[in-house]
């Protein structure tokens, strides 16, 4: 009865990656590379973590062994309410709307305080509060510093003008409460996927974020929200493409990856639409329930056997549970399945973006290649025509070129090393992210059947007695 | 095939009747009509004859019309094949097709040819059971045009398109527009008619309005299948997603037949019972009038015999309906209820057996994505729990 698995299991073990990088780079014999599509394959590189720092965890909900059936217990409550009038005396010069409306509470716990080497977590547990601008400039700060140099920022939710609108006003109904519990648990990924990022948690910026009882007003949230970063990497992406000079891939590994990468892209936002599809019609599917059970109960009303009239009220009374059981799993489709590959929509804008940057700095470096052998000619030309000071300047024209391009060849080499590290990090979370996603979702889907059973079974014998 | 909707009305071996067989040609589908009988009447014991969907409606029309019926619930007449849906769907599909992978295209087209056919094992189970109940029904089942359907080995459209000349279908014309009014307006005089009336007016609305959200239910499943086909496809894992996919789109199309079907069918019972009440109404109005007339011939002295002999028909045409009405609805109701039974058990044992199904397999996948890494491991979990349904 059942469909034979045609599913490919990752390699019993991780092949560390060889991290020295040649003209030619490292070919990763992996069995998996020729199947991009496949999203649970294993990440195929071990990236070797020199970091002892790394032992700081944030705890919050699932943890990597898996425990099922219990809940994420939520690290970022919101606070709404008496927090949006002060918000509210405030007028805002900014062009963007200030997000007065809503705050959020972070709860933070340290799991080794003492192993740290960061004495800023001297506390076990702590609680900030911190409001939506707040996230928004610290992704800013963290895409202006980090994204050139090829490490994955995550991006940071989506504003919406309309859903803040709504809680502005102060509507306290379905909608702005379905709004605002969206956003906070966009929130808490994006924070839990940047301190997951060991680079991203030494920042000061991310310490001063967690840590400081106050933080300065962001300003000009605009500059780099989500919309705006995803304006910049097309830019970049624009400004590459529109390059004569095309890059040499030297690196099948990279030419690999950011092709894995594209047909990745295409694979989630297709998911995302069915996804979200099935949201919506699983929510159709609940209110035509609903509308039914009222139905059969005035069927049941109407009917004249008693015997018959009783079963077809209690066949009204499952269809209204089960109802209510669709528009629970409604929920969870979307907060398991659509926010997930929502994020990672994104996220692989993100390391296309690091891709672009990478092409970036290589362009950089052939630029100053290309000016120092045009300088070198004009050297040569001017000892021909023997012009001595002028000859002395470009001598020196030449020395800081040549320190130029080093530095850019040093540029690009960083920046494809970082790369290989980040692509392999990602990559291991986004296959860990995806299992434990699912199989939260699954886990809801099962509830849901298990439940199920138990109303049929319990209607069962109403329709039996029947006579 | 499940007879999902009526009880068993093939049970008396003298006259036994089937459509073993149907073809379906650009949506005409030809029904296999297959009679076994031991009555005299007929030629032969056991013949078969091919027959239209408007031979169907032929025939209940000239029941419908035959006065001697006037008592009488006739069946309802099977609604017309119906492929509009998948056929739409199918369209669509061959429209978008150079926008889907081939798996996804596959699976769509795999699954639009299961609604094909649930359509057309529905139609032939309809047509099915609408001459059970007349080969049933110890009345109807004497009915010399119903013989002709069941014997006449050759094409009915002459005789179809004869009887259409001769009744121009006003008699259903009639009913169609003035029954509400009429049955309603009428004085009753007999209490179990009056109670039957009340009821059936109500109920009719009620399973009407039932019947249009529990279509609108079945119509959101199989969005939700076809949801799932779509990200089964994309994601290239067979799996799970394919087989819930499978058994919810199973379900949409098991708990169509069940409920949906069940309460299509008897709100069309439930009209074709309203029109009985409606003839015996029309009687009594009738009636009433006759009496009113003979009252003024008597009062003119004119014409008194004709009036006292065109009184005496009505009152026995009257009271023939009445009797023979009363016996049909006493009949209908005990049907209803061991039809209703029936079905909506069938249902609940459907929706727990697919609810445990659907948690096994989804068990079984869970077990598997945990253990990515140890392929005999999960294996051998997931033929643990397969063995449990």
């Amino acid at each position: 009865m059942f469909v034979l698995l045609c599913f490919q299991s990752g390699p019993a073990s991780l092949t560390t990656e060889d991290l020295s990088t040649n003209a030619n780079g490292p070919k990763q014999a992996s069995l998996f590379d020729d199947d991009p599509d496949d999203l649970f394959a294993e990440a195929t590189e071990e990236v070797s973590l020199d970091s002892p720092d790394r032992d700081v965890l944030l705890s919050d909900g699932p943890s990597p062994a898996i425990t099922p059936m219990t809940p994420p217990t939520s690290v970022i409550t919101p606070r709404i309410g008496h927090a949006h009038d002060d918000m509210f005396t405030h007028s805002s010069f900014d062009e963007v709307e200030e997000d007065g409306g809503d705050s959020f509470d972070i709860h933070i716990s340290v799991s080794d305080p003492e192993k740290t080497s960061m004495s800023l977590f001297k506390l076990r547990e702590f609680s900030v509060r911190r409001r939506f601008s707040d996230f928004l400039g610290l992704h800013s700060k963290l895409a202006s510093k980090y994204l050139h140099i090829g490490y994955i920022v995550p991006p940071a939710p989506e504003k919406s003008i309309v859903g803040m609108t709504k809680v502005k006003v102060g509507k306290e109904d379905q909608s702005s409460n379905e709004f605002v519990e969206k956003r906070r648990s966009a929130l808490e990924r994006y924070l839990m996927r940047t301190v997951k990022h060991p680079i991203l948690l030494k920042d000061p910026d991310v310490l001063q974020f967690l840590e400081s009882s106050e933080l300065p007003r962001a300003v000009s949230t605009q500059a780099l929200s989500s919309a705006g970063l995803l304006r910049m990497v097309n830019k970049a992406a624009d400004a590459v493409n529109k390059m004569t000079i095309k890059m040499n891939e030297s690196d099948a590994w990279f030419e690999e990856k950011q092709q894995h990468f594209e047909n990745l892209d295409v694979q989630l936002r297709k998911l995302h639409a069915s996804v979200e599809s099935l949201v919506l019609h699983r929510k159709e599917l609940s209110m035509n329930m609903a509308s039914f059970a009222k139905s059969a109960a005035m069927l049941g009303n109407s009917e004249d056997h008693t015997a018959l009239s009783r079963a077809l009220s209690q066949l009204a009374e499952v269809e209204e549970k089960i109802d209510q059981l669709q528009q629970d799993q409604a929920n969870a489709d979307f907060y398991f399945l659509s926010e997930l590959l929502g994020d990672y929509v994104r996220l692989i804008t993100a390391v296309k973006g690091v891709f672009d940057q990478r092409m970036k700095t290589w362009q950089k470096w052939q630029d100053s290649q290309m000016m120092l052998q045009k300088k070198r000619e004009a050297e040569a030309k001017l000892q021909f025509n023997n012009k001595p000071d002028k000859l002395q300047q470009a001598k020196d024209e030449i020395k800081e070129l040549e320190m130029k391009v080093q530095q850019g060849e040093r540029d690009f080499e960083q920046i494809s090393k970082t790369i290989r590290k980040e692509v392999g990090r990602f990559e291991k979370e986004r296959v860990k992210d995806f299992k434990s996603t699912v199989i939260q979702y699954l886990e809801t889907l099962l509830q849901t059947q298990q439940q199920m059973i138990k109303y049929w079974e319990a209607f069962l014998p109403e329709a039996k007695a029947i006579s | 095939p499940i007879r999902s909707v009526s009880v068993d009305l093939n049970n008396d071996a003298s006259l036994l009747i089937d459509i073993p067989d149907a073809l379906c040609e650009r949506d005409k589908v030809k029904f296999t009509v297959h009679t076994k009988t031991t009555l005299s009447s007929f030629q032969k014991p056991e013949f078969s004859v091919p027959r239209q969907h408007e031979d169907f409606i032929w025939l209940h029309d000239t029941l419908v019309e035959t006065e001697d019926y006037a008592g009488l619930i006739i069946p309802p007449a099977p609604p017309k094949p119906d492929f509009e849906g998948p056929r739409e769907k199918m369209h669509k599909l061959g429209e978008g097709e150079a926008t889907m992978t081939k798996e996804e295209y596959t699976k769509m087209k795999q699954e639009l040819e299961a609604e094909y056919l649930a359509v057309f094992k529905k139609t032939v189970q309809v047509h099915e059971i609408f001459l059970q109940r007349l080969s049933s029904h110890p009345i109807l089942n004497k009915d010399r045009n119903f013989q002709i359907f069941l014997e006449y080995d050759q094409d009915l459209s002459v005789r179809r398109k004869n009887a259409k000349e001769m009744f121009g279908g006003f008699f259903k014309n009639m009913v169609k527009s003035a029954d509400e009014v009429l049955i309603s307006g009428v004085k009753e005089v007999d209490d179990f008619f009056e109670q039957e009336k009340t009821f059936l007016l109500d109920y009719y609305s009620k399973i009407k309005d039932s019947t249009a959200k529990a279509e609108k239910m079945t119509r959101s499943h199989k969005n939700i299948a076809d949801d799932y086909i779509r990200i089964s496809a994309t994601l290239n894992i067979t799996m799970s997603f394919v087989s819930l996919q499978k058994v919810e789109g199973r379900v949409a199309s098991d708990q169509e037949l069940k409920l949906t079907e069940l309460l299509r069918y008897y709100m069309r019972d439930i009209q074709a019972a309203k029109d009985l009440l409606y003839r015996r109404a029309r009687a009594l109005a009738d009636y009433e009038n006759s009496n009113k007339a003979l009252d003024k011939a008597r009062l003119k002295s004119k014409d008194i015999p004709q009036a006292e002999e065109h009184q005496q028909q009505c009152l026995q045409k009257f009271d023939k309906l009445s009797e023979s009405g009363k016996k049909e609805l006493t009949s209908f109701k005990g049907r209803r209820v061991v039809a209703f039974r029936k079905n909506l058990i069938e249902m609940a044992e459907l929706e727990i057996k697919h609810a445990k199904v659907r948690s096994s397999i989804q068990l079984y996948y869970i077990c598997f994505i945990m253990c990515t890494n140890e392929l005999q491991y999960a294996w051998g979990i997931c033929k643990i729990l397969c063995e449990q349904i």
